[in-house]
């Protein structure tokens, strides 16, 4: 029963953490700038602006304002988007399924090509393949990720013309009003550059985590140990000694989940993808405040329900691994 | 069975759309997209490109910032406060409801109550009905600007919007920002905001001798300009606004593509503040300062020649545009004049200035900062975001100031207006003067421009104005930035694009 116990400690964590993070949120949303300034003309005079602010209610005192901002949160209202009129959190469910596409194009070929890398490099230290797969990482780790974003735009865009350079392309809307692009060719197409471009940041760094890892199973004693007992060297590498990398792998998996948010916010902008992380960097421009406060409350949501996951994963890899909190 | 005619007509049909289609359908990609589809609720750039798409204005600019009829067929002089306009007969909305002459009042009115626009309409008094296609409008004194005013004036559906809802809403939703039914070639049928919008053609455009031939138009904001230009150059859309100077020439050696450009009317400029920093209220250290800032080398090297170098606020073809002001650089001169003024070893100074506002701001500020070091000003430089650059200028936070100025007008005395008429709270005159230059003959002359209509007389008091500012050296004048459309060859976009960078796009013919 300890799973429920460790759920809704979960929840009450992820209710703690998006209450800091809206407060923290709402302290600085004065220094973002004057929304006003966004919502009128130049020529509109002070005064005109001012009663504005005053109809807005963003005169208020600081907890005058943010007790009404919770009351309403509570009931699931994070305000109203300055610049799309609608309530915010709307706006960035409209924009969610972007974004996770975006970022699952990227997990897709990050993991299909980091775990047989990390491997081959693991086991054929000095192969000539294996220090061409090292420089490479070097070289990506290094390069940031809106470089690499424009220079593919240019090449595969506009030089080669293979792929399209911006947009989502046709999209089809599943019944539940989310908006896919997996299922159409066009859609597909469109993923291509993006996704790579978000994968650079975290293939080079898991294939050489992978590849660490791996070549300090491969050290072990239980691995000496399996060798002795005559099993397949097969069993040996891809059993015993690549599903003991996998528990840290996971983990900076979760922790990293944090920088490919980060990252989305780059790519979707070099590549005018329509999601969230485009979207916020719009709203920072256009002092949205409501919706910057609601993103980064979200963004906080999937940050605990990542790590939830993460820990559930460990209990799968290894059984041997309690949830936290558990009786031992 | 189908009748084998009905095939062949379906395939006509089929095979029509793919070969007509093509030359008819318009991508093009701007750096943002409209706000809202109200015409009312905010006075910008992009409120004004969708207006001239939707709707369409009782007068407008051309090319050679004269006027052309639209929707007004001509206007009268009755005296010196009433002017006529005679309404174009037979328009429709794309409603149906035909236009009268109440929908032009409705409008009207409706331009006096949005806090954006009441201050251009301001000088407005009444607009009455004398008959069915014809209105009058009162001013408070002789309007020299009321063909300027006119141009702002698009009339919208006043029962269409009445029977949804007319609402004017800076924040929150209301009827008017998603829904639309003006006069205009175009029609939406299709938004999503900041990904795509689209337009088809209004079968019943009133303008049937209108040479435009696009059928469908959709446009895709790419905020990006490196994407936006790459977009152009894939080919994936026909035409893009702005072109960023960095880019200029890629576009124009692209055997595909086209650059078109003109010299801007937005006027970039540095304020002095008079009143935070003493040193800057003598009026040599102010000439010192404009002998010492290098603008034509500034706009060769930071605006890769990509702006005209200014002397003035008024750009050329403004009635207060003085062709003998000349822009000033002598460091030498620059160095007698703080000598002169009593600062020989130079003053230390604060500047701001925005990184995302006007192109390549923050670059011109830091060239400003290193060329005013060469004559012992020893300015220290913060830069940040146009959202918080903005309630630090209200607040005049620092000695020098940088403020780009666009007339809504398109008129001189809008300039002298905001940024160097002595600063007033209650008449709101001097609003953008961070500098707090005052000088009474500058606001008399300008007040009087306002009133006068003897179009020679008003030029001559405008151009005065340009002079004394240029002899005070109220401010330091940069240069006015120049505007850049790209395009896939056979746009014919160079047709249908102005200074005031609203294009034409129901004009807009494509050529195969």
């Amino acid at each position: 029963m300890h799973i429920i116990a460790f759920l809704i400690r979960r929840a009450v964590q992820a209710v703690i953490v998006m209450f800091v993070i809206s407060l923290i949120g709402f302290s600085i949303q004065d220094n973002l700038g004057d929304p006003l300034r966004e919502l009128v003309g130049q020529s509109v005079s002070e005064e005109v602006r001012n009663e504005m602010r005053q109809e807005m209610g963003l005169n208020d005192p600081f907890l005058v304002q943010y007790s009404r901002f919770i009351g309403k949160a509570v009931q699931g209202d994070l305000g109203t988007s300055y610049f799309f009129k609608r309530p915010a959190l709307d706006v960035i469910m409209d924009k969610f399924p972007a974004t996770f596409e975006l970022v699952l194009g990227a997990v897709f070929i990050f993991l299909s090509l980091s775990i047989p890398a990390g491997i081959y490099c693991a086991i054929h230290r000095d192969s000539w393949l294996t220090r061409i797969i090292m420089s490479f990482s070097i070289l990506g780790i290094s390069i940031p990720v809106f470089l690499t974003a424009i220079g593919m735009v240019w090449l595969f865009g506009v030089e080669l013309g293979w792929l399209p350079a911006f947009g989502r392309g046709q999209t089809v809307e599943l019944p539940w009003g989310w908006d896919t692009g997996f299922l159409t060719w066009e859609g597909i197409r469109h993923l291509i550059l993006p996704s790579i471009a978000l994968s650079s940041i975290m293939l080079p760094l898991f294939i050489r985590l992978i590849r660490a890892e791996m070549m300090e199973a491969m050290g072990t004693d239980y691995v000496r140990f399996a060798r002795a007992k005559g099993l397949p060297e097969r069993r040996v590498r891809y059993v015993h000694a690549f599903r003991n990398t996998l528990l840290p792998v996971v983990t900076v998996g979760g922790l990293m989940v944090g920088t490919l948010i980060a990252y989305t916010i780059l790519t979707e902008t070099v590549f005018q993808w329509p999601g969230m992380g485009f979207m916020f960097l719009e709203a920072v421009n256009r002092v949205d405040t409501p919706l910057i406060i609601a993103y980064i409350i979200v963004v906080g949501l999937i940050f605990v329900v990542v790590n939830t996951l993460v820990d559930f994963l460990y209990t799968l890899i290894n059984p041997m691994v309690k949830l936290p909190g558990a009786k031992a | 069975m189908i009748p084998l005619r009905k095939i062949a007509a379906a395939t006509a049909v089929v095979l029509g759309i793919a070969t007509m289609a093509p030359a008819q359908t318009l991508n093009f990609a701007y750096d943002a997209d409209p706000v809202s589809l109200d015409p009312h609720e905010q006075l910008s750039g992009g409120t004004l490109q969708l207006s001239h798409m939707l709707f369409d204005p009782l007068v407008r600019w051309n090319q050679e910032l004269g006027f052309d009829p639209r929707l007004a067929t001509s206007c009268k002089r009755i005296d010196d406060t009433t002017v006529r306009f005679d309404l174009r007969h037979g328009v429709k909305f794309h409603s149906g409801n035909p236009m009268t002459a109440e929908d032009v009042i409705w409008t009207i009115n409706r331009l006096k109550s949005s806090p954006d626009f009441k201050g251009i309409f301001a000088g407005w008094v009444s607009a009455t009905k004398v008959d069915e296609d014809t209105i009058e409008i009162k001013t408070d004194g002789p309007s020299p600007l009321f063909l300027n005013t006119a141009t702002y004036v698009f009339p919208m559906d006043s029962k269409f919007y009445e029977a949804g809802g007319a609402e004017i809403a800076k924040h929150g939703d209301s009827f008017a920002s998603q829904h639309a039914s003006g006069t205009g070639p175009f029609i939406i049928t299709q938004r999503e905001q900041g990904v795509r919008v689209v337009f088809e053609r209004n079968p019943n455009y009133w303008d049937t001798k209108s040479p435009g031939n696009v059928q469908k138009a959709v446009l895709r904001p790419i905020k990006e300009a490196p994407t936006r230009v790459a977009a152009l150059l894939a080919g994936d859309v026909d035409f893009i606004a702005p072109v960023p100077p960095t880019d200029l020439d890629r576009v124009r050696n692209n055997p595909n593509t086209k650059l078109v450009t003109m010299p801007g009317t937005r006027i970039i400029t540095l304020q002095l503040n008079e009143k935070r920093n003493p040193a800057l209220a003598n009026k040599k250290v102010r000439q010192a300062i404009v002998y010492a800032i290098n603008n034509e080398g500034i706009v060769k090297k930071i605006m890769k020649g990509f702006a005209t170098p200014a002397a003035q606020m008024s750009p050329k073809g403004y009635a207060g545009h003085n062709p003998a002001l000349k822009p000033r650089y002598d460091v030498a001169k620059a160095k007698a004049l703080m000598a002169e003024a009593g600062y020989p070893d130079g003053f230390k100074t604060t500047m701001m200035c925005p990184n995302n506002r006007y192109v390549n701001d923050f670059k011109i500020c830091e060239a400003a900062s290193a060329m005013l070091a060469k004559i012992g000003i020893e300015v220290d430089l913060t830069t940040m975001p146009k959202a918080q650059y903005w309630p630090k200028f209200d607040e005049r936070a620092a000695d020098i100031m940088m403020i780009g100025w666009h007339a809504d007008t398109e008129d001189s005395a809008n300039f002298s207006e905001f940024l160097t008429m002595t600063p007033n709270a209650d008449t709101g005159r001097g609003q953008y003067n961070s500098g707090n230059y005052s000088n009474p003959e500058v606001d008399r002359l300008t007040l009087a421009s306002l009133t006068e209509t003897d179009p020679a007389k008003r030029a001559a008091m405008l151009q005065k104005v340009e002079q004394i500012l240029y002899d005070d050296a109220a401010y330091v004048p940069l240069h006015w930035q120049n505007l850049a459309w790209g395009a896939r060859k056979g746009v014919m976009i160079e047709d249908v694009v102005n200074v005031m960078n609203f294009p034409y796009l129901g004009d807009l013919v494509i050529k195969k």
